[in-house]
């Protein structure tokens, strides 16, 4: 081979490598994107079932509740127009609070349940996580036209 | 009155930072020397107004002068001394200060080790860095303004947040700070060298020590990170791929792929392009970083539409300093030439190879940090990228990029033939491909994934070993001493700094391979077994601190019914802010760790504390290699510019190069 040759075919070669890099790359993004869901659309029916997907809201006041003799716990979250019932096996992050922001990671299982593998609070006292805050505020700008109470959101 | 006087302060530095940064670079245009020399005063003169800013704003933290909007906000009269002092860099106000005090201090430094530079090329050095300055300090100035009084004063302050009230992150930020802001002296010198058009080995030698040392900083910086978060965060994992952590990592990625091929530039005299594209990527991604974590825009992009006077100066800044070095880069760029060629099998040739794995690898990581911030942007639908999207690109992308690492040190800087490279390869294949085979199955169990991050690692072991002992047979000196003093400090620092990568490896691949995980409901006096050990809960006392109280909990770990040690996990609960937090009680040891948190009550009635506790037990085996490795990378940069040959006048060779200017300019 000349060496003009040999350099197009090595050059042609890494070209080869990187498209199939980026191709890697871009299935796997397509494939791990996880996306957000309120409460209000899971219950019009917008979520998917069976692959996982976050909620977030606030975790309604009185709800929370613990099955005795394990780690699983029941609580309900809420975008103040609709909620969902959650169940959590694990330890809940020290932020988590009844009626402060929250943020779940799972599936809906065929009961309405939502199965959380993961509830995160990595944010502090002052602000909500961002989801938590667009779920309420969504629901807010649905009621507006009702206009029935314009109560104080939590946080900023 | 001494905020007024930060305030004032820094006002004063806007001004000096605008005379550093226009009138040298006008100088070396038109060949003023007089201009030129005032690059060197005025920049000292910015440092010491900054540090002065800085100093006024510390003191209000420290004397609780609660009337300062930022101290009211992020401090407390209850707050320990280490900790005020420390919250001066915990609010955005702060850390942007911060930020624009260590831009100075590089800049100072740069003023006092450029003796042998020409003074065109410091002129413009000095230019870019004062006109970046410029830019923090108008921002510091318009929009965060960290001296802003709060009238009437507020009795107590809100408190700095308590997982920052620790430690790892008291030296986290200046160090991860260090190197963000140490990449602006490889820019300054990159944007230097395409406007004075000239670009070759000896401006190589020179940004190589400075870009060798942020990238350390930053190295360290990051590593603190991930340790504050394995102990803090109350959850043992030790990188979650969070925005936040990955804003660091992305300069860190490009710092890594600048570091070497800058050496090819020094040494070979080629990719001379591509280095100073890197150079200007590096110091924008470090910008890019610094703005999507102290902007808000990670807690909500929308944040810019109620405060767009930072949103619109943010995004202006990056637009002039990322978009302005490209141009000028486009412009330039064929000025400077591409540089020397090299042969296909070469030690360029890998390092060029690497380049490309690193970027790749930075560009997956751009893309998955900011794709969601762009969705939410255009309002078209909120998601989130797991860690599961990272780890699937990441480990195939550094794999090849680790095997790399062990061949080209042992490649010629020419063309090396294939069956020579293999012959000296083929002793440290054996030891990796063993190692690799048998190691597992002494851990426990073998699996595919282990077995390939051993081979990794102690291929760059072996290979290093190989490289050692042919640079010291291949020196005329002798006895031992002699020949290891033959080889020069840069690279004992190469040897030492890829050793820690493979340090690093066996950490993350031991960690990930044997790590056990547990979340256990526990009475007091109930015990639960994990990995050969008995893990007792005791109960758990009350225990007042000096700005919360505590519980502390006991839990008794026990091998063979053998009583080894008491760990004490803590719940917190910060007096100032009402917020708790968790402490793990960590067992720390070189073949790994027992790590142990408190969750929390959880018998039916919640505030029952001497009832049953959510206990969570982990066994992170050979997690601290991890941090080892990072620390021995770092170690391996400093021993790196400790060589002589960046501290030896280069005054002659750089009178030759830049002869024609040299001669004008007497100044200092």
């Amino acid at each position: 081979m000349k060496p003009r040759t040999r350099r197009f075919a090595w050059i042609a070669a890494g070209l080869g490598i990187l498209g199939i890099a980026a191709a890697l790359v871009l299935s796997a993004f397509q494939s791990n994107l996880v996306f957000f869901f309120t409460p209000s659309q899971i219950a019009a029916n917008e979520s998917p079932q069976g692959r996982p997907f976050r909620v977030g809201g606030l975790v309604e006041t009185g709800s929370l509740a613990r099955e005795p003799d394990s780690l699983t716990v029941r609580f309900r979250v809420t975008d103040t127009a609709k909620t969902i019932p959650v169940s959590y096996t694990g330890l809940l992050p020290d932020l988590f609070k009844e009626g402060k922001g929250v943020v779940a990671q799972g599936t809906l299982g065929p009961d309405g349940v939502f199965h959380a593998s993961e509830v995160l609070a990595k944010h502090d006292e002052n602000y909500m996580p961002p989801e938590a805050k667009a779920a309420v505020d969504q629901a807010h700008q649905g009621m507006t036209m009702q206009s029935l109470h314009q109560d104080t959101k939590a946080g900023r | 009155m001494i905020p007024e006087l930060g305030h004032f302060a820094l006002i004063v530095a806007l001004l000096t930072a605008l005379v550093q940064g226009i009138l040298p670079m006008l100088g070396a245009a038109i060949r003023e020397p007089r201009l030129m020399a005032l690059a060197r005063p005025a920049a000292r003169a910015q440092f010491v107004l900054v540090a002065l800013a800085f100093a006024c704003l510390a003191w209000s933290f420290v004397a609780n002068d609660f009337s300062v909007q930022n101290v009211a906000t992020n401090s407390n009269s209850e707050l320990p001394l280490h900790y005020r002092v420390a919250a001066t860099w915990g609010s955005h106000e702060g850390s942007l200060l911060l930020w624009t005090l260590m831009l100075g201090g590089w800049s100072f430094a740069v003023t006092l080790f450029s003796k042998n530079l020409p003074a065109p090329m410091l002129a413009r050095v000095i230019s870019v860095m004062g006109l970046v300055s410029a830019g923090f300090l108008l921002f510091l100035l318009f929009t965060s303004n960290p001296f802003e009084r709060l009238l009437p004063a507020a009795a107590e302050g809100r408190d700095l947040n308590p997982l920052l009230q620790d430690p790892g992150m008291v030296f986290h930020p200046p160090l991860l700070y260090m190197g963000y802001v140490g990449f602006s002296v490889a820019f300054s010198f990159a944007i230097a060298a395409l406007l004075g058009g000239r670009l070759d080995a000896t401006w190589a030698r020179w940004s190589r020590p400075w870009t060798i040392v942020a990238w350390a900083f930053l190295t360290v910086g990051i590593a603190l990170g991930s340790g504050w978060a394995y102990y803090t965060l109350g959850w043992g994992g030790w990188w979650f791929w969070d925005p936040v952590e990955n804003a660091s990592f992305m300069p860190w990625l490009t710092g890594t792929a600048l570091i070497h091929s800058l050496a090819v530039t020094e040494k070979r005299g080629a990719f001379k392009s591509w280095t100073v594209l890197l150079a200007i990527i590096a110091f924008s991604l470090s910008l890019l970083g610094t703005f999507l974590v102290r902007s808000g825009v990670l807690t909500s992009v929308h944040a810019f539409a109620t405060d767009p006077a930072r949103g619109v100066f943010i995004l202006a800044f990056l637009a002039i300093v990322i978009g302005g070095s490209l141009a000028l880069f486009a412009y330039r760029a064929g000025k400077v030439g591409l540089g020397g060629t090299f042969a296909l099998v070469s030690r360029a040739s890998m390092l060029l190879a690497n380049n490309v794995l690193l970027i790749v690898a930075l560009a997956s990581v751009l893309l998955g940090t900011l794709y969601p911030l762009f969705l939410d942007a255009l309002n078209l639908g909120k998601i989130s990228v797991g860690p599961p999207y990272f780890d699937t690109v990441f480990y195939p992308l550094m794999a090849p990029a680790a095997f790399l690492m062990g061949v080209g040190p042992l490649a010629r800087w020419t063309r090396t033939p294939l069956p020579e490279l293999a012959a000296r390869l083929r002793w440290a294949l054996g030891v990796a491909a063993a190692t690799a085979l048998v190691a597992p199955l002494l851990l426990g169990r073998w699996s595919l994934l282990v077995a390939f991050g051993l081979f990794l690692a102690f291929w760059i072991f072996a290979t290093t070993v190989v490289n050692l002992r042919q640079r010291l047979l291949a020196s005329p000196r002798r006895g031992v001493l002699g020949k290891l003093r033959a080889n020069s400090a840069s690279y004992y620092g190469m040897v030492l700094a890829h050793l820690g990568v493979g340090v690093f490896i066996i950490g993350v691949t031991l960690v990930k391979g044997y790590e056990v995980e547990k979340d256990v409901r526990l009475d007091v006096g109930e015990s639960v077994a994990l990995g050969g050990y008995d893990f007792k809960f005791v109960g758990v006392t009350p225990q007042p601190g000096p700005n919360y109280r505590a519980l502390t909990g006991k839990v008794e770990v026990r091998k063979d019914g053998r009583l080894i040690e008491t760990l004490a996990p803590e719940k917190r609960i910060y007096n100032a802010s009402g917020q708790s937090m968790t402490i793990a009680a960590i067992d720390t040891g070189l073949l790994g760790d027992r790590y142990v948190s408190l969750g929390e009550p959880v018998s039916a009635d919640a505030t029952n504390i001497h009832g049953p506790w959510g206990v969570r037990i982990y066994l992170k085996p050979f997690v601290d290699w991890i941090w080892m490795g990072a620390f021995l990378m770092a170690l391996g940069g400093f021993i790196a510019v400790s060589d002589r040959r960046y501290r030896l006048a280069l005054k002659s060779r750089a009178a030759r190069v830049f002869g024609d200017a040299v001669g004008h300019a007497g100044a200092d």
